[in-house]
């Protein structure tokens, strides 16, 4: 490939962005250096291809100095791994929190998604001016939140939640968003050391390898090293475990799979995209017990034969990142990562990946697009992940919550833990409780308890607050209304009652809140989180969006009957054509509101 | 039982497989869609294309495939031993019937090939999403993420102003599916020069050069791959588009002729399209042995010497 690069040149601040990441660009005007025969030696073409994986962590290294993508530094970036610009400016504008045209250096990012508007109202045309509306990021026990991104020399990454619109006026003004809250206030059952997911949450320093170490850290590694790769699997199949990002595979199973491909070259990879509407549990566990995640990425690898892990952790979670770095850092200089581990001859090493604000960067092909450079566009299934994945190698993906639960698995057995819960769901869950409640936050149970419990476990409902509707699962999930408190919170009770538990999602929504706003919502998100790829989704979500906005008001019409019949069929063509979870699930809450809330019926 | 068939060097099997009731067998490594068709099926695609490797997004050729939870894409899913696939019910006509309308009413379809017998046989009705909405912010500037709510009072379309930028060939996205084709014939497939992408995200994804330059200030080398294997007419020769601008672009009375390019020693194989004894395009057999369809510019555009007549 010849690459046509047009005359922008990149400016100084740009190249030094990127070169602090890929090293300084060799000096060819005298001709390639020499190799040792004496000749020269030409240095591009595949050599710097196989480098297209850094194209994401270089878009991220501009971005966060200069804040935006100009035409000189795509086209820096261009020479330097030698993707056509066109090609990058494709990938560049797949995500959220790029902009290939100039932009202030501050953006004040205010989540207008469903647990912020329905606590606090923040809605696109309701937030201060110059602030930025953005889709759910993470933070919806102290609704409302805001991320604020400032670019340059140091890039800061700040949160304030819950913030008033003081605040945010403050904020877009240059104020600084101070220290975040504690990572314990996210979890009320904290500190308690007899929980089994949460135990270090608030007990432990989420920085210090030693205290966790003295809190049965790398117990669970040392076990596994001890009863071997195929014992290991064996008590992750007997534990019942299943994922825990909303699909619900069975985690032994998937290890097994990838265990057994004759491809000896693998990959791990942590989902750690959270990014479901009302999901906030992965943020936790990553911030509040960082090593844990390292050392069950270890133990999952060490079980499946993978040589090198990669976390894909969303864009939007700067103390995720912090706490990670340091965790992963830390490890590998104390020879929990990397060359040697403990001692077993296994060697295993993690990378930190961002992602760029794109929900569908969750959907377990999308990761590898997105990781290998591409934009970040699910794949076909068939091949699955376990035999063509990452960069085409068998590839385990999961979620954090689940590899999580890999930790009690092996410090006790597999049966041990399948003691725990029902019969068609086995362990500890978390659920992700926000909305009308005295105290949102994490929630710890051992599965089978019901709707009630946890809304019980979180203090209630609100003084004043009566219950309108729950939202199960997030986005992709589906409202419960008043009538299934009593709902066990199990796989197989919610799939009997026709929902979904999908990432763990109780959104708790009073007389208050305006369920058609949320439905409304719900249909904006997909359609803007769509990637765009195949015409029922892409297009399909539009449509949902353009029919419920016709709803608003024609509800009760004979119009409104063609309406609500043209929605009922764009959810089975998205459900039975998609490509993807994504779409398949983008009608779920919405027909879950026409069917059991009755929305629009009146 | 199975039987073996040798070509060349390579045994493929035979595997058997139940169409719509029907016991059918296929060499192994082929789709659906091959196995379909070659028992008589009509399955419509739309962003098939026989030389691109399918990128199964359109989800027109969708059949079900008995155990999948889901529809599958019959254009990219390789036939399995035992597999048991319907082509025709409810479920299968529901989905092409509303991919159908989806893309009639937010594409212009008017130059894609079937869709009107399509949408008859399908009963697929674009319109009844509400009126196309012709008014639009420029696509190529769409923020990712964000966009402007809708009333309903309209159907958003993918309408913009046709780019004409060269004298070659022109570019009406309006008309444009996003079938990734012409990406694909431009980048790795075909063609390795990366003039264009997918930008954008969501119903704002678009076929874009780097920050939507005009093709003059991009890689476009004008090999015209992209017209090629473009099913919808979005990418057209200038010459075609002038004529059927001014209303005389009369398909039926035009010839083809094959012939071989005279520029160099490859060989590629010419298809001429002739109107009042004019060169009107040029096409390239895809089935080919020698381009699989795909020229040069001087192949593709190089035709005006041929024309140059001095007039009695």
């Amino acid at each position: 490939m010849d690459l046509k690069i047009a005359s922008a040149t990149a400016t100084s601040q740009e190249k030094s962005a990127v070169d602090s990441l890929l090293g300084v660009a060799p000096e060819t005007s005298q001709g390639g250096e020499r190799n040792l025969a004496g000749h020269r030696v030409a240095r591009g073409g595949e050599s710097l291809r196989s480098l297209r994986h850094m194209l994401l962590p270089t878009l991220h290294a501009i971005n966060d100095r200069i804040g935006w993508l100009s035409r000189g530094a795509i086209n820096y970036i261009s020479q330097r791994l030698d993707i056509a610009p066109a090609d990058i400016y494709g990938v560049a504008t797949f995500y959220a929190l790029f902009d290939t045209n100039e932009r202030p250096a501050r953006q004040v990012h205010v989540c207008i998604d469903l647990a912020c508007r329905a606590v606090a109202g923040c809605k696109e045309d309701s937030i201060p001016t110059g602030a930025i509306a953005s889709p759910c990021i993470g933070v919806c026990e102290r609704a409302p939140a805001v991320l604020v991104i400032e670019t340059g020399v140091t890039p800061r990454y700040e949160v304030l939640a819950p913030a008033t619109t003081s605040q945010i006026v403050d904020l877009v003004a240059g104020k600084s968003a101070g220290i975040e809250k504690a990572i314990a206030a996210a979890v009320p059952q904290a500190p308690d050391a007899s929980l089994v997911l949460l135990s270090r949450i608030g007990r432990v320093d989420p920085l210090s390898i030693d205290d966790y170490i003295a809190s049965n850290g790398f117990a669970a590694l040392r076990r596994a090293i001890e009863i071997g790769a195929e014992q290991v699997i064996a008590e992750v199949t007997a534990s019942g475990l299943v994922g825990r990002g909303g699909a619900a595979f069975p985690t032994g199973r998937k290890w097994s799979a990838v265990a057994g491909q004759p491809v000896k070259t693998r990959y791990l990879i942590c989902n750690a995209d959270e990014s479901e509407p009302g999901t906030f549990k992965d943020r936790v566990l990553m911030e509040g017990d960082p090593f844990a995640l390292v050392e069950a990425m270890t133990i999952a690898a060490f079980a499946t034969g993978c040589q090198h892990g990669w976390i894909y952790l969303r864009g939007e979670y700067p103390r995720a990142l912090k706490n990670l770095t340091n965790a992963v850092e830390v490890a590998r200089s104390q020879s929990m990562l990397g060359e040697n581990i403990l001692g077993s001859g296994f060697n295993f090493d993690i990378t930190i990946f961002r992602g760029a604000g794109a929900y569908i960067c969750g959907e377990e092909t999308a990761i590898f697009n997105s990781i290998e450079g591409y934009r970040g566009e699910p794949r076909n299934k068939p091949p699955f992940p376990v035999e063509v994945g990452l960069f085409g190698k068998p590839t385990v993906v999961n979620n954090v919550e689940t590899l999580f639960n890999v930790l009690p698995i092996i410090n006790t057995t597999g049966e041990k833990y399948a003691s725990w819960g029902t019969t068609g769901s086995k362990g500890k869950k978390l659920f992700c409780v926000s909305g009308a409640v005295n105290q949102p936050g994490i929630y710890e149970v051992t599965f089978g308890a019901t709707l009630r419990e946890l809304i019980d476990l979180a203090g209630g409902l609100k003084t004043g607050s009566q219950l309108q509707a729950v939202l199960l699962g997030g986005a992709a999930g589906g409202f419960v209304g008043p009538q299934d408190l009593d709902l066990e919170l199990t796989l197989e009770a919610a799939r009997a009652a026709g929902t979904t538990l999908g990432s763990g999602v109780i959104m708790v929504l009073d007389q208050s809140v305006d369920m058609v706003d949320q439905l409304q919502r719900i249909a904006a998100f997909f359609r803007d989180e769509s990637c765009g790829q195949c015409v029922p989704c892409r297009v399909g979500t539009v449509r949902q969006q353009e029919a419920l906005a016709r709803l608003v008001n024609s509800s009760g019409t004979n119009n409104a009957a063609v309406d609500l019949q043209l929605l009922r069929d764009l959810g089975q063509v998205m459900r039975d054509a998609s490509i993807c979870g994504l779409g398949q699930t983008a009608h779920n809450a919405i027909d879950s509101a026409l069917t059991r809330l009755k929305v629009f019926s009146s | 039982m199975s039987t073996q068939i040798t070509t060349g060097l390579q045994v493929r099997r035979s595997v058997e497989l139940t169409i719509d009731g029907q016991k059918v067998s296929a060499l192994e490594g082929s789709t659906l869609l091959d196995a379909c068709r070659a028992s008589g099926k009509e399955i419509p695609t739309l962003c098939y294309g026989d030389t691109i490797t399918p990128k199964n997004a359109c989800r027109v050729c969708m059949v079900e495939l008995e155990g999948s939870r889901t529809l599958v894409p019959s254009c990219s899913r390789k036939v399995e031993a035992g597999m048991v696939v319907n082509t025709d019910n409810e479920r299968t006509s529901h989905s092409r019937k509303l991919v159908l309308e989806l893309l009639g009413s937010s594409v212009d379809l008017s130059l894609t090939k079937n869709v009107a017998r399509w949408n008859e046989g399908y009963g697929a009705q674009p319109s009844r999403f509400g009126a196309p909405s012709f008014h639009h912010d420029d696509r190529d500037e769409a923020t990712t993420g964000h966009h402007h709510a809708p009333n309903g009072e309209t159907a958003e379309t993918v309408h913009q102003p046709v780019k004409i930028d060269n004298s070659l060939y022109i570019r009406d996205y309006s008309k444009c599916i996003l079938c990734y084709q012409c990406v694909d014939a431009c980048g790795e497939q075909w063609q390795n020069t990366f003039a264009i992408t997918t930008a954008g995200r969501g119903f704002d994804a678009r076929i874009s050069t780097e920050f939507a330059v005009d093709l003059t200030d991009s890689a476009c080398v004008y090999c015209g791959n992209c017209i090629q294997v473009c099913p919808t007419g979005a990418l057209m020769f200038t010459s075609e588009y002038e004529m059927r601008q001014d209303g005389t672009w009369n398909e039926p009375e035009q010839t083809q002729t094959d012939t071989i390019c005279p520029y160099c020693g490859v060989g590629c194989a010419l298809t001429l399209h002739v109107q009042d004894n004019t060169i009107v395009k040029v096409t390239s057999p895809s089935d080919h042995s020698v381009t699989h369809g795909n020229l040069c510019i001087k192949g593709r555009f190089g035709f005006q010497h041929v024309q140059n007549r001095t007039s009695d």
